[in-house]
């Protein structure tokens, strides 16, 4: 189906890609993503400072907004303030992207508002509730999950049932609000869920840019354990501060400086 | 039974003792040699109060005035303000409806276990008189004609002291009606100033002659009586939680359009559930901004109502529904329905509280806010608002989502962790070079720092600089640390000692 002269038109063989994207979307069950014109259903990957590179990871080159998304810490403390940091990534561009509040349902009072901000999710677009028991944080998610008025609704949950999985997604599906179950026990894989995709952030020692490099920075190694119709595989990502880059500047917004396959040889990612 | 004076004594007595001659205040030894199968128990003055209270409640649903009279000795009673309340019971039989008030009393009352006497009269003095210590379960005392019935009864009828019915009686002085002609000069010059202005104010109470004021506030309350109140009173006892559900729709339907009339939104509502064996049950609700929306009202109390025992059907069952806006601030009529707030008033206030860049749809947000916050209270519902200060655990603030405060900016220019324990925890730092840790164990793991920045040096503001030094070291020397695994940690030296305070992403 793909016609010679075609191909070498960049712009006809985008549109040609996004149309197989559609269709593929119709044959994984996904009927919503799969208007083509539909962009704004779709959180590109593009936009989340730090997560350029994952573009590739999924279908959409973008996380499908309408839906209920699962990111697993890979250990309990101090491993699932990677988690926490990458939700609090992915939040951040989804308000700018949704124009709306975010609602982050804790456990703990721990989260840190200056932290969230380095991460690109300002805290006034935060809205936090605090619920002790686990069937709260499932209620209250999905009372967000149904109110328009939000871009996306994230909730620590320990335990999430398949069917409970499934009705966040529904709620999800309903409104068009995105959900984050973020898993921050760690240790195990949990049971399967609903959700469309799930996630796996483990942070690493980042490499030393330099012998004498002393700075602390963000890396992590995240997975991407399930999505229908993704490719599963692994990325490193590696952030280094426009300090580091530039010398000292007062902003702290972290950018992408290597994405890397866990198995092919590293590649610059378009950050 | 109780203890009076050192010696026990009978506190209450049932219909089958009183027919054996026994009577409250007798002693026990008395009251074993009058009736020898006595079965006695200890009184229990609080749960009786306990239960009055309960009761008085209950009575609100024929006057929003009531108050427990405990009256300890001769009877405890409820004290109820009808002014206004009796016509709804109004029939031909009974014009006036006051008959038929205290014949519904007596009765309900009566099917709960209650022996009840009631009366009504133009002055409490009367009232309280008639119920105890008139011929009748029930008496109404017509406008005006209090002195006539006042005057065969007991002089105790006049709530004197013991001591003052005794002087009074040792005199011959028996009828409040013998009261009636004494000289007042005279009565002054038996019993001195004091006794005397005591039973003769009494008297005048009960006559009407001088005033009792009684507080318009309901004293159960502690407030003023609410204007708004919406009542809705069911033929059939209801149980079932969607005819609560239905009721209660009916009386938003009442209070609202009166609160949309006066320009105001109700910010705090009572539900009061009247059952047909005495009891009451009351659910509240609050609203993070001024409301008049049924639905959204109805919304909020459908979480409280969900944990509410429907009892058996007709048993316990639910007589009357009173609903009552507590609380109430005045609101704009854009604000009416809140899908509205976006183009009212409400959506800058929202844009207030968010920061005005940020306030896109924010206003949205307050039916959401509400319902979790009726479940899972107000202060588990916030935003984090940044503070100034050099401490981090003072750095942010927690605030209602709807409080207007103007936040300060989020400091970006250091490096913070995205994680903040409630706690600074102690950590053992088992190695150092050039202050910062080589090692440290923490949560039982060891680490091995593999980077470390640092120090950042963080002192308390000058006017707290004291109080922290007097805990300790007045400043503390902040570490970002990398350990082998790739976990970051924010560590501070306070003086020698080692603390963990937060996990960088």
């Amino acid at each position: 189906m793909l016609s010679g002269p075609d191909i070498d038109d960049r712009r006809t063989a985008e549109d040609r890609l996004s149309a197989l994207r559609a269709q593929l979307a119709v044959i994984e069950g996904l009927p919503e993503m799969a208007a083509g014109g539909r962009r704004d259903q779709v959180l590109p990957f593009a936009s989340v400072p730090g997560l350029t590179g994952l573009a590739e990871a999924l279908p959409w080159a973008g996380l499908p907004r309408p839906a209920l998304h699962e990111v697993i810490a890979a250990g309990p403390a101090p491993a699932d303030a990677a988690a926490t940091g990458f939700c609090a990534a992915l939040l951040g561009a989804l308000a700018l992207h949704a124009a709306a509040p975010v609602l982050w349902i804790v456990r703990d009072t721990t989260l840190y508002g200056p932290g969230l901000a380095a991460f690109g999710l300002d805290p006034a677009r935060l809205v936090l509730v605090r619920a002790p028991r686990n069937r709260d944080v499932l209620w209250a998610m999905e009372e967000g999950l149904r109110s328009p008025a939000l871009a996306a609704v994230l909730g620590e949950a320990d335990d999430v049932s398949l069917f409970a999985s499934r009705r966040l997604q529904l709620a999800a599906e309903g409104t068009g609000v995105t959900g984050l179950l973020l898993r921050r026990a760690g240790s195990r894989v949990p049971p399967p869920s609903a959700a469309v995709t799930r996630w796996r952030v483990q942070p690493i020692a980042g490499e030393a840019l330099q012998a004498s490099d002393a700075i602390v920075r963000t890396c992590w190694q995240v997975e991407l354990l399930r999505c229908r119709g993704g490719r599963p595989g692994t990325w490193i990502i590696d952030f280094r501060t426009e300090e580091d880059a530039h010398g000292r500047t007062t902003d702290s917004v972290p950018v992408p400086a290597l994405l890397r396959d866990g198995s092919d040889p590293p590649r610059r990612a378009a950050g | 039974m109780v203890n009076s004076q050192g010696r026990l004594a009978l506190a209450a007595v049932n219909p089958a003792a009183q027919a054996a001659g026994l009577a409250p205040g007798q002693g026990l030894a008395d009251a074993r040699a009058l009736c020898p199968a006595l079965a006695t128990a200890p009184a229990d003055g609080a749960a009786d109060a306990r239960a009055l209270a309960a009761l008085a409640d209950w009575c609100l649903r024929y006057t929003p005035w009531t108050a427990p009279d405990p009256s300890a000795g001769i009877g405890a009673g409820i004290w109820l303000d009808i002014t206004g309340c009796a016509h709804l019971f109004a029939s031909p039989q009974c014009p006036e409806g006051e008959a038929a008030l205290l014949a519904d009393l007596v009765e309900r009352l009566g099917r709960s276990g209650f022996v009840a006497r009631a009366a009504v009269a133009d002055t409490p003095g009367a009232a309280w008189a008639l119920a105890r210590f008139g011929p009748a379960r029930t008496a109404v005392v017509p406008p005006g004609t209090q002195r006539s019935a006042l005057a065969p009864l007991p002089v105790a009828a006049l709530r004197l002291p013991a001591a003052a019915v005794e002087d009074l009686e040792r005199l011959g002085l028996r009828r409040v009606g013998d009261l009636y002609d004494l000289p007042r000069a005279a009565v002054e010059a038996r019993f001195g100033a004091e006794r005397s202005g005591q039973v003769l104010r009494r008297l005048d109470q009960a006559l009407g002659l001088s005033p009792e004021p009684i507080s318009r506030h309901n004293p159960r309350l502690g407030r003023p009586l609410p204007p708004w109140r919406a009542r809705l009173a069911l033929a059939e006892p209801i149980s079932r939680s969607e005819d609560v559900a239905a009721g209660l729709a009916r009386l938003l339907g009442q209070l609202c359009p009166r609160l949309e009339r006066e320009g105001r939104g109700a910010r705090r509502l009572e539900l009061c559930l009247f059952r047909s064996d005495a009891s009451l049950d009351r659910a509240a609700i609050g609203t993070s901004r001024p409301s008049r929306d049924p639905d959204h009202l109805a919304a909020l109390f459908a979480e409280r109502l969900a944990g509410l025992e429907t009892g058996a059907e007709g048993d316990g069952g639910i007589e009357l529904m009173v609903l009552e806006a507590t609380a109430t601030e005045p609101m704009t009529p854009a604000q009416t329905t809140l899908d509205r707030w976006v183009a009212g008033t409400e959506a800058l206030a929202a844009a207030e509280a968010f920061g005005a860049a940020e306030a896109f749809g924010a206003a949205g947000l307050g039916p959401l806010v509400d319902r979790l916050a009726a479940r899972l209270g107000a202060a588990n519902v916030m935003r984090l608002a940044a503070h100034e200060s050099h401490l981090p655990e003072r750095a942010v603030r927690r605030r209602p989502v709807h409080v207007r405060d103007r936040g300060h900016a989020w400091t970006q220019d250091r490096e913070r962790p995205i994680r903040l324990l409630a706690r600074p925890e102690p950590v053992r730092v088992t190695a150092a070079t050039g202050g910062a840790p080589d090692r440290f164990d923490w949560r039982r793991a060891i680490h091995h720092v593999a980077r470390a920045e640092g120090p950042e040096r963080l002192a308390p503001e000058w006017w707290r600089a004291e109080a922290a030094a007097s805990e300790g070291a007045p400043f503390r020397d902040y570490y970002r640390v990398e350990d082998r695994a790739g976990g970051r940690f924010w560590l501070f030296r306070a003086g020698d000692d080692w603390f963990l305070h937060g996990l960088f992403g």
